[in-house]
């Protein structure tokens, strides 16, 4: 048993990763990694919501009718979106202030209500616990790495500390601006998800059409 | 009337809530394999966006801003804090309501349209449109206009990923990329085009 709980929490990470296999919740990866602090805190705030909010949901999972689920979970969810979204306000104003409007969308972040309908109304509440933690994990490997790339190559710097002095500054690293700007978030998330099948071809999509070459006479 | 307008190009172009914001992506990225069932999803978003923008300004303006209770005798009352919940509240609310009297009044309006609308309550570009709008403190006027034009934006948006899309299929692309990997690039590519407008002034 503590094996398999194990694998549920670290089998999001890669083989069945949210944001690079399901397309879940890419909406907010893009979005908050240009630098890496607010990456960071992210990734902590999805892993706090999908956790709890998984545990409550398969807590109460047989009380809930069948027609009104959605409304419950999202009643659940958003509960606890207002929870961070408080808690950030008070302690971490700034951050809170680049992340704008994000925080809110926890509560339309896909993997949030795909594990909830998935996987927490079926399960016992600790496995959902487990299961919501590793989702929202692998979530917040894909943001770090992205993160890590856009903030060390576009600023010159990790979580704010100076890595490569740039040339505005007297050193020598001149920074790539693209890398700051909404669409570098777009290719790095392809070349990643390229980098991941590449490693695991289980991963790689049927073609629609097959290119065949024909001889020439 | 000129800011409006400036409004709308902005909303519609610069500040495009699909590519520059990544609003809606899942469904952006999900549903734009086929032109047709992309206008259709298009147009149900800039439906549902044009009505929930207006009404959460008039939930936030007369119920939840500090002070907007002075009319029921509660002056002191800041409710803000319920923001996220009422929002989400009533965008599940419309999207079921209009779901009802499209299929009462409209019906093949709803036999198109149908599939797509419990989809949308969970489109982060509907709640995000709302949450721009408190951000921003717009008034009545101004969120009709963001509500119509941000939606019109996003169908834009995914109307022309398909289009790319449906050329794509015929391409030779590497294995790993294929699917997933370069549509993210292709929207990469498309947000890039859109920067573009970003010197547009009206």
């Amino acid at each position: 048993m503590a094996h398999k709980r194990r694998e549920m929490l670290l089998d999001p990470l890669v083989d069945n990763n949210p944001i690079t296999l399901q397309v879940l919740g890419i909406c907010s990866a893009l979005a908050v990694t240009s630098s890496l602090q607010v990456a960071f805190v992210m990734s902590l705030a999805v892993i706090f919501v999908t956790g709890f909010s998984s545990m409550f949901i398969s807590l109460i999972r047989n009380q809930i009718p069948g027609s009104i689920r959605i409304i419950v979970q999202m009643v659940i969810i958003a509960s606890l979106v207002i929870l961070v979204d408080q808690i950030l306000k008070a302690y971490a104003f700034e951050i809170s202030k680049t992340l704008s409007v994000f925080v809110g969308l926890i509560i339309t972040n896909c993997i949030v209500m795909g594990r909830a309908e998935a996987f927490a109304m079926k399960n016992p509440p600790l496995e959902s616990f487990i299961d919501g933690v590793g989702n929202g994990m692998g979530y917040g490997l894909i943001l770090m790495m992205v993160g890590v790339i856009r903030e060390l190559f576009g600023s010159g710097s990790l979580f704010g500390t100076t890595i490569f002095e740039t040339v505005n500054n007297g050193g020598w690293y001149v920074p790539n601006g693209l890398l700051l700007l909404p669409p570098s978030a777009f290719f790095i998330i392809g070349l990643i998800i390229w980098g991941f099948r590449a490693w695991k071809p289980a991963q790689v999509e049927e073609r629609e059409y097959k290119i065949q070459t024909v001889e020439a006479h | 009337m000129e800011e409006l307008i400036s409004l709308a190009v902005k909303a519609i172009f610069v500040e495009n809530l699909a590519l520059s914001f990544f609003l809606g992506m899942c469904t952006f990225i999900a549903v734009s394999k086929k032109i047709s069932t992309a206008i259709g999803l298009g147009i149900s978003v800039m439906v549902v966006q044009s009505i929930t923008v207006p009404a959460n300004n008039l939930i936030l303006g007369y119920l939840l801003a500090p002070g907007a209770l002075a009319w029921a005798g509660f002056p002191d009352v800041d409710l803000t804090f319920l923001g996220l919940i009422s929002y989400i509240g009533v965008i599940a609310a419309l999207v079921q309501i209009l779901e009802m009297v499209l299929d009462k009044y409209f019906p093949p309006l709803y036999n198109a349209l149908g599939v797509f609308l419990p989809l949308i309550t969970v489109n982060c570009a509907i709640l995000g449109g709302s949450l721009f709008m408190v951000e921003r403190s717009y008034d009545f006027t101004e969120s009709v206009t963001y509500g119509v034009s941000s939606g019109f934006g996003w169908a834009l948006a995914i109307t022309a990923m398909a289009g790319v899309r449906e050329k794509l299929k015929y391409s030779d692309i590497p294995d790993g990329l294929q699917g997933l990997g370069i549509t993210f690039i292709t929207a990469g590519l498309m947000a890039m085009a859109f920067m573009s407008f970003s010197g547009v002034k009206l």
